[in-house]
């Protein structure tokens, strides 16, 4: 579905992706791994073009996405992100959050008012039932100020799923929060996988990375050094350079 | 006593001479409207000079943007107010066949010249607006113009409505020379109190106190906007 072509990416002198060329297939559970600044977050920020590859291409569903031609904001519609700040917007209460940009593509050129009353009591009930599944329908008022970390995160992942996106992806999304609010988190994103949602994970849970995923990148230098399943990745690891690094986190 | 004597010429003419219509009734709404709709566009048109000058430059269209808001900014910047009234209501708009008025005229120059000045105060609002907003808007597939005016511009409202505040009190006193372009305001209305009585001490003095209240006003509300905005700030 997700289709890197010698993906490079270069600040000035140094190269943070080297020609990656990587393939994600639907339903496909993705963790990266890696030490920092070997290049996990960059790599997955060019999935959707956060960052602009400097060169390469990523092809999303037949689509290369690199193309200045392409509506890049459609697309991205279609691939939810999920931020390690959480980054909810902080103007907008909960519920806002999650219908903003629902309603702002729903309703571009509806100009009948009862059609456009439809759409937006349709999405503002999708939005309460997505927020009664994380248990904070209470909160639907409230702006994300007052809530704790792991309700933002929670929030902001219910958000991207109002998107019906075809794969959602994880910037590192426990690192930010406190430790006793990491367990709702991953609880949240476990259930995603179990109901077969493709996502491309980066993160430092090592034990949630060999539960969820169904594939591992081991990333290091700007390469893809190694994967497997996380029984391969973890238990036999290949390259000196994983074993190392699974040596000093595990 | 030379001030009961001053206060009474003042009055004759203010008070019972009926003046007073005119001082507040043309005078201080023009220089009300002036100031108000001058800021009104100031920040329209500051926000887009400001949204421009954030904007990422890799294409050609933002640097073209750029170089024009960066001669708009430096002219208005750079010239007295008094010269970019002059200039629209003498020179500009006769050439170009324009007649809008004087008042209009002097709307008009606020408002360009207010731009200028918001927008290095918006930019600074924008740029104070955590960059992860921007990303966020842009990940869930809004475009970058929408995102700017439904999530970065409003919280950059809320940082900069103090220095936005100021801007405002500003104008109210600037507008006490579009006389100049032969518009009437507060100062020119009492001007002419002055001028028929020959006696300047209290016509002057009214009119700074005139002017003193509607900064205390301004001041004022500007204070509760502050305070309805914090709403989206931790609040229990």
């Amino acid at each position: 579905m997700i289709e890197a072509i010698n993906l490079t990416k270069r600040y000035g002198n140094l190269t943070v992706l080297d020609e990656i060329s990587e393939t994600i297939h639907e339903g496909e559970r993705i963790v990266i791994i890696g030490p920092s600044g070997s290049g996990k977050s960059t790599f997955l920020r060019c999935l959707n073009c956060m960052e602009d590859p400097t060169s390469g291409s990523i092809m999303f569903e037949g689509v290369d996405l690199t193309d200045m031609k392409v509506d890049i904001n459609y697309h991205r519609q279609r691939m939810g992100m999920v931020f390690q700040q959480f980054n909810l917007f902080n103007n907008k209460t909960v519920l806002q959050n999650i219908t903003l940009a629902p309603l702002h593509i729903g309703l571009k050129g509806v100009r009948d008012r009862e059609k456009r009353a439809q759409i937006k009591a349709d999405i503002e009930a999708n939005a309460h039932k997505l927020l009664q599944r994380i248990g904070l329908d209470d909160w639907a008022d409230k702006y994300p100020s007052t809530l704790s970390g792991g309700q933002k995160q929670r929030v902001a992942i219910v958000r991207a799923l109002a998107m019906n996106p075809k794969v959602i992806l994880f910037d590192e999304p426990t690192s930010a929060l406190d430790p006793e609010m990491v367990g709702e988190v991953l609880d949240l994103i476990k259930q995603l996988a179990e109901e077969g949602m493709t996502m491309v994970i980066v993160t430092h849970e090592m034990g949630f990375a060999r539960e969820v995923a169904s594939r591992v990148f081991f990333m290091d230098g700007g390469k893809i050094m190694e994967q497997g399943t996380p029984e391969d990745v973890f238990e036999r690891p290949q390259c000196p350079r994983l074993k190392e690094f699974l040596s000093k986190v595990l | 006593m030379d001030i009961v004597n001053k206060w009474l010429v003042f009055w004759e003419k203010f008070g019972t001479g009926g003046a007073w219509q005119r001082v507040l009734g043309e005078g201080l709404v023009n220089t009300l409207l002036i100031a108000f709709i001058g800021l009104l566009m100031g920040i329209v048109i500051g926000t887009l000079i400001a949204s421009v000058k954030v904007m990422p430059k890799y294409k050609l269209l933002p640097r073209i943007l750029d170089k024009i808001c960066g001669v708009y900014v430096g002219f208005f910047r750079g010239t007295p107010i008094v010269v970019q009234l002059l200039l629209a209501y003498y020179v500009l708009f006769p050439l170009c066949g324009i007649n809008i008025g004087s008042l209009n005229t002097c709307i008009l120059v606020f408002g360009l010249n207010s731009g200028a000045y918001v927008s290095e105060i918006m930019r600074g609002g924008i740029l104070s607006v955590d960059p992860g907003q921007m990303e966020a808007g842009r990940a869930v597939g809004l475009s970058y113009g929408t995102t700017m005016m439904k999530i970065v511009v409003p919280q950059a409202v809320k940082h900069i409505l103090p220095t936005l505040g100021n801007e405002l009190i500003a104008l109210v006193k600037d507008t006490s020379v579009v006389s100049f372009v032969a518009a009437i305001d507060l100062y020119k209305t009492f001007n002419e109190i002055g001028n028929k009585t020959y006696e300047y001490l209290m016509p002057y003095l009214f009119m700074a106190l005139i002017y003193i209240v509607l900064v205390a006003l301004i001041t004022l509300g500007i204070k509760c906007m502050e305070r309805s905005l914090r709403k989206s700030d931790r609040s229990n």
